[in-house]
């Protein structure tokens, strides 16, 4: 299982830019949003953290198909699911390498782009934190989405209309804990609640995400 | 009768609906008619909204029937995982549409009624963000049908698809709650005594939900039936092919 956490890493990074595009859609996204909104800080500091949170989740949503679609051309994925290792155990370490390589980063540039959304100061601890928790639930959801269209010619825009709807808890819960964080407010329950989301993800979606799969391997 | 699951012949299945369809299709019709005709003439204006209370006859009954398509496509899809029944399969898949186009008529008189009463025809109160979100959720479904051409494959993920989307729907809804208690007033009817609504209001409104539940019942055992056909024929087709 390490040798394929360390396989898909080395694919996302090498597979010839794959890797910093996600981020630079994220950056992309933050330029966009004062250009058209205009550089009123009032009026940034108020929509940052949805914006933040939805630019994560539409960088994220770039990289799904990914996951699995080379594996499934070139035919490593029917060896994946014949392995000794159960394809519910390769399919979290998919979602891994996807939060690795995509989830992370976005993480760590977040305050850079809270900076240019004129983000308020004390909510900058908060964005990172609910990126960091809420990152893990979008890598795992879009793993489901991505098995559940891999069989498909075009399956890149159901994916995105299947995952997006799915991506809302997170999205209404992470952006709560950031606007809240910046108004000085209690953060405690849309982080517990962020969390519980995170963490049932991971738990249960990898064996729906694995079944499919093997429903798609049929 | 012996069992429920004799239905699951699709030759029993297709057997009892020929004379089952007609009459669930006359009743619903009978059924709204006299739901709609009662609530829209015969109940009295009420003293604060006028006669835009009536669009309650069409909204509640819509937006009851969009949840309970959900969970019939929810209880279908289970039927196929785990008993792997076709017609199951079949009746989820022609739920669908009949589920969305109730969601959008749901939030469509809603939005009727919201502009000369809330004095505007959206906003993001939890019951519409929910339903429109439920909206996207069949979208997603319906989509997923009509993207893969092997019937099983289609069937297997679709089911596995409603499982987890429904999951994601509940966890939405409280999630759009979570903001604040917004415009909508609370649920129009419930059994806890000291209701708000009175009996005049009531007896058409219930002859509504059962005259839609009736509407929904026929239209899904019709798609049903042109799903079984559509595979009939298509096994034909294939027969022709191969000899």
């Amino acid at each position: 299982m390490i040798a394929l956490l360390l396989r898909d890493l080395r694919l996302a990074i090498r597979a010839g830019g794959g890797f910093g595009l996600g981020l630079a859609f994220f950056l992309i996204l933050a330029v966009l949003v004062p250009l058209g909104v205009g550089p009123d800080r009032t009026t940034l500091a108020l929509i940052a953290p949805g914006i933040l949170w939805v630019g994560a989740l539409l960088a994220c949503l770039l990289s799904l198909d990914r996951i699995f679609a080379l594996d499934y051309e070139d035919g490593s994925l029917d060896l994946l699911a014949t392995a000794p290792v159960p394809l519910e155990g390769v399919v979290s370490i998919k979602a891994l390498a996807h939060w690795i390589t995509t989830g992370v980063p976005l993480v760590l540039v977040s305050p850079v782009l809270g900076l240019l959304l004129s983000l308020p100061v004390p909510a900058y601890g908060w964005l990172l934190l609910s990126l960091a928790l809420g990152t893990p639930a979008l890598s795992v959801i879009g793993t489901f989405g991505a098995a559940l269209t891999v069989g498909l010619k075009r399956g890149g825009l159901l994916m995105s209309l299947l995952v997006l709807p799915m991506y809302i808890p997170t999205l209404v819960f992470g952006a709560e804990v950031v606007s809240r964080g910046g108004q000085g407010l209690d953060v405690g329950t849309p982080l517990a609640l962020l969390a519980g989301i995170t963490a049932g993800a991971v738990a249960l979606l990898p064996f729906a995400s694995a079944h499919v799969i093997r429903i798609n391997l049929r | 009768m012996s069992s429920l699951w004799e239905y699951a012949n699709p030759l029993k299945f297709m057997r009892t609906t020929d004379w089952l369809l007609p009459i669930v299709a006359v009743a619903a019709v009978v059924v709204t008619a006299t739901g709609l005709i009662w609530g829209f003439f015969f109940t009295p204006d009420d003293f604060r909204q006028g006669s835009t209370v009536k669009i309650v006859f069409i909204h509640v009954p819509a937006a009851m029937m969009a949840i309970n398509a959900w969970v019939m496509m929810l209880v279908a899809s289970l039927i196929w995982l785990i008993r792997r029944h076709h017609v199951s399969a079949l009746a989820a898949r022609a739920a669908a549409p009949i589920g969305a186009t109730m969601t959008v008529i749901g939030l469509i008189t809603g939005a009727v009624w919201g502009q000369p009463m809330w004095g505007t025809w959206w906003a993001w109160d939890p019951r519409l963000t929910s339903f429109l979100i439920l909206f996207l959720f069949y979208l997603g479904y319906i989509a997923m049908w009509a993207a893969i051409d092997d019937p099983d494959t289609g069937a297997d993920l679709t089911a596995v698809l409603c499982l987890v989307g429904s999951v994601f729907a509940v966890l939405s809804r409280y999630a759009a709650n979570f903001w604040n208690q917004g415009l909508h007033q609370g649920a129009s009817l419930s059994v806890a005594p000291g209701t708000r609504m009175d009996w005049a209001y009531k007896a058409p409104l219930y002859t509504c939900m059962v005259g839609f539940g009736l509407v929904f019942l026929a239209l899904v055992l019709a798609g049903t039936r042109t799903e079984i056909r559509a595979r009939r024929m298509k096994a034909l087709a294939a027969r022709e092919r191969m000899a």
